[in-house]
């Protein structure tokens, strides 16, 4: 029977694939972006889980506040990515470094 | 049993496509497989019970902020062969990092499994009637009790779209585009604008 576990594994996998993605693409802000999206999936998953397991609904609410961050999130980074390229040409986070006013 | 094959048959695709959002030279296959990914969570979820976290998954994440991804991805004009460069060489420590993350969760997993504490109950006061749908538990609780966390989450987005607004907001360069000046066409007088003239016959007239 699929028990609480199976979830709990399936979102920490998930976790490590987002940190694992920032890591090995270090130059992409948008791939990275997406990579903390997937860790805020995994955060959701395990929320819902544990809801669903306790017979609680708290974590569902919790799971739709951390949906709305994340929402709010790929919208304020991109925002910036997209005037970051706009004044410098390229989006290469090595030369982000270099944000000087 | 329709549940187990349910449940590996989503995760094992969830799990494949994060692997390939990670891992796809192209940034547009990463946000399909993003698309994906969020897809066959909901799916997740919904085997839960929590078709409300579901359906938004799918709503928020495909609806928005993955055409949001695709939108900024194509019109970003990047070389991204050269975004690749220092994959292979961050490799072995993003992997390193990664196995360590991943053997540290699933020993708390195993951990949680053995049995070796116990975790509290819920308090039961947020418990799902069993005569109620998720949705209408879901939202007596979020118009009820949480409403000041729901206000704050609806704070925060109008906060984030003001924000994304004002960054990219780009003011119409002067002289690009005539711009009306509404002042200044209410201050023009007929008597700054004409002049009369009465000229001899034949004679021209200069201005």
């Amino acid at each position: 029977m699929i028990g609480i576990e199976h979830y709990l594994v399936v979102g920490a996998i998930l976790f490590v694939l987002g940190v694992l993605g920032i890591f090995l693409n270090r130059k992409n802000v948008i791939v990275i972006l997406m990579a903390v999206e997937l860790i805020l999936l995994a955060v959701n998953l395990n929320l819902v889980a544990f809801s669903a397991f306790l017979n609680d609904l708290t974590g569902q609410v919790f799971a739709m506040l951390v949906l709305t961050v994340a929402a709010a999130e790929a919208a304020i980074g991109l925002a910036i990515l997209v005037i970051y390229f706009r004044t410098r040409g390229s989006i290469a986070v090595d030369d982000i470094n270099r944000m000087k006013g | 049993m329709i549940q187990a094959i349910a449940f590996y048959f989503f995760a094992t695709i969830v799990v494949a496509s994060a692997v390939m959002v990670v891992m796809a030279r192209n940034p547009v296959h990463s946000v399909l497989w993003l698309i994906l990914a969020f897809f066959n969570a909901a799916g997740l979820m919904v085997l839960l019970g929590a078709e409300f976290i579901a359906m938004l998954l799918v709503i928020v994440y495909v609806g928005a902020v993955a055409v949001l991804f695709l939108f900024v991805v194509m019109m970003l004009d990047i070389d991204f062969a050269a975004m690749r460069a220092g994959f292979s060489r961050n490799a072995p420590l993003g992997l390193l990092i990664a196995a360590v993350l991943l053997a540290e969760l699933l020993l708390a997993v195993g951990a949680y499994n053995a049995g070796g504490l116990t975790l509290g109950t819920a308090a039961g006061d947020a418990v799902q009637a069993a005569d109620t749908s998720n949705i209408e538990a879901l939202g007596a609780l979020l118009y009820g009790r949480y409403i000041i966390l729901f206000e704050i989450a609806g704070i925060i987005l109008l906060v984030a779209m003001i924000g994304a607004i004002v960054l990219t907001f780009q003011p119409p360069k002067p002289g690009a585009r005539a711009r009306q000046d509404v002042g200044k066409q209410i201050r023009r007088r007929p008597e700054d604008a004409t002049v009369m003239k009465n000229p001899e016959i034949g004679q021209g007239i200069e201005l």
